[in-house]
């Protein structure tokens, strides 16, 4: 049997549920390649976020490998949607969600709420007008 | 209730410093009374364990809330145990002053 896959912590799943080319040649629909969320993520983390592969593995709770591989399988998910202009759909994977972390809306600082503390007010500027971090898809 | 900010200095006027096991000094604010500390990270040249260390000592001085501008696995790991609040911000253009302006 083969080694469980440790589920890769992500902050907020993508925005959207695919990409689709369009205004292609060649008539017929040329299927699609399963984006996961791990996979969404790493691309963010290190072509967005500008992470190095080190830091980008210790926020997903894998090691530096284990994210090189995954950053790896990403991009070429995604070369070869473009190639062969297929459609990029998202998939849920190996993933689960950072649910304890919040953000707050007006001054940006992101937070935790430990059990010790009953009010949901930002830990900086005391704003009530925060979200979790996964909740602002 | 006491908070820390990790700070690059022992002065209120030290820059904010945005990693928490390497910060060379810890500010402990008392909400309370309005008064400030400072205290010197002993590990911040340990090899490794260093986040886990400065959480043991948030711990110690009786923190609820951290602010800092990350944290590492480890640490995130003991201040969740610990019930202690963690407060990451982002932007390092600022002093250990105009941190605890912002939470007054």
């Amino acid at each position: 049997m083969p080694r469980r896959r440790k589920l890769r912590k992500i902050v907020a799943p993508p925005g959207f549920r695919g990409y689709k080319p369009y205004g292609f040649r060649g008539g017929r629909n040329n299927g699609h390649v399963d984006l996961l969320y791990e996979e969404y993520e790493a691309i963010k983390l290190v072509d967005y976020d500008l992470m190095n592969h080190l830091e980008a593995s210790s926020l997903m709770g894998i090691s530096r490998p284990t994210f090189a591989r995954i950053y790896e399988s990403a991009r070429r998910k995604i070369a070869q949607a473009l190639a062969e202009s297929r459609e990029i759909r998202t998939v849920y994977g190996n993933a689960y969600m950072d649910k304890t972390w919040y953000i707050c809306n007006d001054c940006n600082a992101r937070f935790t709420i430990p059990d010790s503390i009953n009010h949901y007010t930002c830990a900086i500027c005391k704003s009530e007008n925060i979200s979790s971090v996964t909740s602002n898809n | 209730m006491k908070t820390i900010i990790t700070s690059a200095g022992n002065k209120l006027s030290s820059q904010f410093e945005l990693r928490f096991g390497r910060a060379e000094w810890f500010c402990l604010y008392d909400e309370e009374s309005g008064k400030t500390s400072f205290h010197e990270n002993m590990h911040i040249d340990d090899g490794h364990g260093a986040g886990p260390k400065a959480a043991e000592k948030a711990y110690e001085l009786g923190a609820a809330k951290v602010i800092s501008g990350d944290f590492g696995p480890k640490a995130k790991d003991i201040l969740t145990q610990m019930d202690i609040q963690m407060v990451i911000v982002d932007n390092d253009n600022q002093t250990v002053k105009d941190i605890i302006n912002m939470i007054k």
